[in-house]
């Protein structure tokens, strides 16, 4: 990647976050689980996926489903940066009148699925590649991957069954951010050693840095990553990622900002100071 | 014709029906060789059956999926509320063994509360037909309508010839009489059917009416029921909660009118594991056990009234 390539992603990932943090005033949002994967949606939308607003409804498309429903604020601003979503309905964050809220609908435009309960969309996702294969289509179905989302045993049913019908046009890229609601995942059910699960499962693995945008074209320059095994990307985030005020915080999952404290945190984001949050969490898990 | 024969001819004409079980193959041993790759087992997986099957449908496809009743509704049950259900996707749902068809499986294997589970998803319909021939039409029914739909396998050969054509949303009525209106649905309406002819015999002259399907339902066959008929007896293999019973009070209740409603059902437990036939005769489903506890209702009901015995 060139270094004005990589510029020009950064600058993007910026407004995406900025984007984030003004859906975390007024009722809030899941802040923490958005800024992990807001690099990887941003990245899979510049550069991976074959979709674009005028191809949303093609049958031939790309299709990224969001697994990890909670971390929505990170596609509505990536679908605002690449035009299928209008910005000013960023404005509209849980307004009744709209349907851009906690979770996914896809009545938004670019929204493949709705989701928000955990481990449905590996089994959905696993049916439109299984589509895919039987109507002898080209294209790739991508799911974002909660870590904690690694408990739900569905998740798991879906990855033996895509493994056994080797569907290799199907991407799991996992947000292992290391936190789930309201602890640390090795602290409570340890998922470690995930790729290796993956691969005793029949997957093909490969783990990155989930904020190094050479990292991910490597990677995802190489899909399959093995021939006729579905593949799974582990990557390496950071909770609340770009904020040193909110990173790796386990009461910064999910929060509602005062808009004088999202002034300070774009401008934290930046390049400013830290910015000094006092908002209280709200506990919705 | 059967099951599995309809099947290959609903998925002959329409190239988009997938057939999907999850490794639940008694009733469509022979798809697999005749549909290719448009017969999908994903193994012992419900709620992954469920999940790809939504999945499938987004991509234009129309899965009919087979597992056992209780496991298709009850494990599953989330994956069909939140990806078939809140996305209405045309995911057509066929639940084996329900009811007193588990037979000996026990517990564990009886769904005796798929109908009150499946129709109280917004926009999810369910059908219950009362033999293999009915079935037939049910399925090729549910495949051509666009919404979800969940369906009571039923196996058993019918009870009596079925005149009227299968449309969702119309009871067939199969005695008329005044009264007492029988509701019923699925694999205890032959006994039904029998119970009628017994209770005629003895000069009390029976409604019966098959419901087809519990969603839609045929309201205007309830309430002329209500209206029509001294009592109104309900009889399923369901829970007393939320099947037949449930819904003849609710479109009573609707329409702000009172019936005396009278449920056989299976109140507050589990039946006990035997054959079907044993079933039925130990838990009060026999056509002489029917007809005895009808008759016992509608005479306890002229005795409140004070017309008999008076």
């Amino acid at each position: 990647m060139t270094p004005e390539a990589r510029a020009a992603l950064c600058e993007r990932a910026l407004r995406v976050r900025e984007r984030i943090i003004r859906m975390s005033t007024g009722g809030g949002c899941f802040i923490g689980a958005s800024l992990s994967c807001a690099d990887l949606i941003l990245f899979l939308y510049a550069s991976v996926l074959n979709v674009t607003p005028e191809t949303i409804a093609s049958p031939e498309r790309d299709y990224l489903f969001l697994s990890k429903g909670h971390d929505v604020p990170a596609l509505y601003g990536t679908l605002a940066e690449f035009g299928f979503l209008d910005e000013a309905r960023l404005s509209h964050h849980l307004s009744p009148k709209d349907s851009i809220y906690w979770h996914p609908n896809r009545a938004v435009s670019g929204v493949e699925f709705h989701s928000g309960s955990l481990g449905h969309l590996p089994a959905v996702a696993l049916g439109v590649a299984m589509d895919i294969k039987m109507s002898g289509g080209a294209n790739r179905v991508f799911v974002i991957v909660g870590d904690g989302e690694l408990n739900e045993g569905s998740v798991w049913e879906a990855a033996l069954v895509a493994a056994a019908r080797r569907l290799d046009n199907l991407i799991f890229v996992v947000d292992r951010n290391e936190f789930q609601a309201n602890v640390r995942t090795e602290d409570l059910v340890p998922l470690e050693p995930i790729a290796a699960k993956f691969a005793a499962f029949g997957w093909g693995t490969d783990r990155i840095d989930g904020h190094d945008f050479n990292a991910m074209e490597r990677c995802f320059a190489r899909l399959p990553i093995e021939r006729g095994k579905p593949s799974v990307v582990v990557a390496d985030t950071v909770r609340g990622k770009g904020l040193a005020s909110l990173e790796r915080r386990a009461d910064r999952w999910f929060v509602a900002f005062t808009r004088e404290e999202a002034a300070a945190l774009i401008d934290e984001l930046r390049g400013g100071a830290e910015a000094v949050v006092e908002s209280s969490v709200r506990m919705v898990r | 014709v059967t099951y599995e024969e309809r099947l290959l001819e609903i998925a002959e004409t329409n190239p988009d029906v997938v057939v999907m079980t999850a490794e639940n193959r008694a009733a469509i041993r022979n798809v697999p060789q005749s549909l290719g790759p448009r017969f999908i087992d994903v193994g012992v997986a419900e709620q992954t059956l469920v999940g790809a099957a939504a999945g499938l449908a987004l991509r234009g496809r129309v899965p009919v999926a087979h597992a056992l009743a209780a496991f298709l509704t009850m494990r599953a049950f989330e994956f069909i509320r939140t990806d078939v259900g809140i996305a209405q996707l045309p995911v057509k749902l066929v639940g084996a063994f329900a009811g007193f068809l588990s037979e000996a499986n026990g517990p564990t294997h009886q769904a005796l509360e798929d109908v009150a589970l499946m129709r109280g998803i917004p926009g999810v319909n369910v059908s219950c037909p009362a033999d293999h021939e009915e079935m037939l039409a049910a399925v090729s029914s549910m495949v051509d309508d666009r919404a979800p739909w969940y369906m009571r396998y039923n196996p058993l050969q019918p009870a009596w010839r079925h005149r009227a054509p299968f449309v969702p949303g119309v009871a067939e009525m199969v005695t008329d009489g005044t009264d007492v209106a029988l509701l019923t649905y699925g694999c205890v309406a032959r006994e039904c059917y029998q119970a009628a002819e017994r209770l005629a015999d003895g000069g009390i002259h029976v409604r019966l009416l098959n419901m087809r399907t519990l969603k839609p339902v045929d309201e205007a066959a309830i309430l002329a029921a209500v209206r029509e008929t001294t009592i109104v007896v309900t009889v399923e293999d369901h829970f007393a909660i939320g099947g037949v019973a449930s819904i003849v009070a609710e479109v009573a209740a609707a329409n702000q009118i009172t019936v005396p409603l009278y449920s056989i059902a299976l109140a507050g437990r589990w039946f006990r594991p035997a054959l079907f036939a044993d079933v039925l005769e130990c838990e009060g489903f026999s056509p002489e056990q029917i007809a005895s506890r009808v008759s016992a209702a509608y005479a306890g009901r002229h005795d409140a009234r004070g017309d008999v015995h008076a």
